[in-house]
């Protein structure tokens, strides 16, 4: 069970929690001028790092609100 | 007293191969085996950074079936289940394939419309199955509680009778025996750290144990495929997660079948010695590391629980978790690169035992030929662009 740091309301077990995956994937600022592959890099292809990995959660049985954090994929250790 | 004859040499690796494999899991194994056996080709290498078959092989709840909704899927399931029929003649060695029959539980509307809808698409690509009412669930394994006052009553279920089990490590160890008698290199603490480049195409891999040649190059590497792919800038459509899985201790047989239920999370069979196995779905978050959380245990636990109430007098003795690497549409991708020379076998995420000799002749066929098997050719990464996805999320009782 991780131990998660909410911004806002501190420390919680991971339960409280939902995962949203990598961090800072902005939707495209000029969706029809996409081809095919680059429409299929922002669909489906994500940073998939050993090591340290920028994500997202949602504190969704808590304050419901979404934060990014930086955590080891191999130690699970939170960096931020 | 004198060691047992080793299953395989430990031989040093040479300066260069026809084909290296790098990952010597099942699925590494089995396509060193039929490279050397179906195409003629033993100067071949696998590469293991562990010990042979310690990765996903080690850790995976051993179910065989072939029971997927999509034509693509059901063809090379049930490729690799024709492949297991025959396979312990074939490797000459008994790896206790027992075809104990896998039941797909129902236990909404939803659960039996999908349910239904599968038992006709396998039967109409020749594939055993049959929709059980929960009288006949109870017929087929009395331990199930198919009573009506239960927070999730059973509705029915799904059930292929050639499904079933096989011992994980002896399937890893008969593979790698047949492979060494052909002449096949199996060299583990040899890790790929990354690969030798001649312009657009691989020309060999470089490891702890120096720089080694090669004609061609198939990955597979499970989870960790991401992270050798990267090392060529090669990003692909994969997420690792940690999954998990759990054994009871040594019980007497209670259980005949392989159960397995979507909609409260757990699958479950009773191994040859008499421990029940039991795995969940994937943890949420993406790891590297080999566990994952224990409320997850606690999760599949309650479900086992909830559908055999006998499970109650059972003990947890040993948690662990493998590494799974998941596609966007839960199929793998087995083919082609866009680094010429270099082949992936990836993407199987929580199901890949199943497919062990089945995964083994067509990835054989694509390293052989340079191009992929009529089996693995719709299995392709351009699918994420061209959108030809083999959608088995939710599909395929993806609860593997
Ligand atoms: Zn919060």
């Amino acid at each position: 069970m991780l131990l998660i740091s909410c911004p806002w309301c501190g420390e919680r077990e991971e339960t409280e929690f939902h995962y949203g995956g990598q961090a800072f994937v902005a939707y495209p600022a000029d969706p029809e001028s996409l081809s095919d592959e680059e429409w299929a890099q922002y669909v489906f292809f994500r940073d998939n790092p050993k090591g340290a990995f920028a994500e997202r959660w949602v504190h969704s049985a808590g304050c419901r609100r979404w934060f990014n954090t930086v955590r080891d994929t191999v130690t699970n250790e939170f960096q931020s | 007293m004198e060691h047992p004859d080793w299953l395989w040499r430990t031989p040093e690796p040479r300066r260069s191969y026809d084909v290296i494999i790098v990952g010597a899991g099942g699925h590494g194994l089995a396509t060193a085996y039929y490279l050397a056996r179906n195409h003629g080709i033993t100067n071949v290498a696998v590469l293991e950074k562990g010990w042979l078959a310690g990765g996903n092989m080690a850790r995976n709840t051993t179910i065989i079936r072939s029971n997927y909704l999509w034509d693509e899927s059901a063809a090379i399931y049930e490729h690799a289940l024709k492949l297991w029929e025959g396979l312990q003649e074939d490797l000459e060695y008994d790896f206790l394939f027992s075809q104990r029959g896998v039941l797909n539980l129902a236990h909404t509307l939803q659960d039996v419309r999908e349910g239904t809808r599968r038992v006709n698409a396998n039967r109409l690509n020749g594939i055993d199955g049959e929709w059980l009412t929960p009288d006949e669930v109870a017929k087929v394994c009395p331990i199930v509680d198919v009573s009506p006052d239960v927070r999730y009553p059973v509705l029915g279920g799904t059930w292929q009778p050639r499904a079933g089990i096989a011992k994980h490590d002896y399937v890893a160890w008969a593979f790698a025996r047949k492979a060494d008698r052909y002449g096949v290199d199996l060299i583990q603490g040899c890790e790929v750290t990354g690969f030798i480049t001649d312009g657009d195409r691989v020309t060999g891999v470089r490891t702890n144990r120096g720089p080694i040649h090669a004609g061609r190059i198939g990955l597979a590497a499970a989870g960790h495929t991401s992270v050798l792919a990267s090392t060529l800038g090669i990003r692909l459509p994969l997420q690792s997660h940690p999954l998990q899985a759990l054994v009871s201790e040594l019980l007497e047989p209670v259980h005949p079948t392989v159960v397995m239920s979507n909609h409260v999370h757990v699958y479950v069979s009773q191994a040859h010695k008499g421990e029940l196995v039991m795995g969940a779905g994937i943890d949420s978050y993406n790891s590297y590391g080999q566990r994952g959380s224990v409320h997850v245990i606690e999760q599949q636990m309650a479900a086992a629980l909830e559908l055999f109430p006998i499970f109650a007098n059972a003990h947890l003795i040993r948690t662990w978790g493998g590494i799974v690497d998941v596609t966007p549409d839960a199929s793998p991708i087995i083919g082609r690169t866009p680094v010429e020379n270099l082949f992936v076998n990836c993407g199987w995420g929580t199901g890949g035992f199943k497919a062990t000799p089945g995964v083994g002749w067509v990835f054989a066929h694509t390293l052989a030929h340079g191009e992929p098997h009529a089996l693995n050719e719709p299995f392709t990464l351009e699918r994420f662009t061209t959108g030809a996805l083999i959608d088995e999320h939710g599909a395929a009782a993806v609860a593997h």
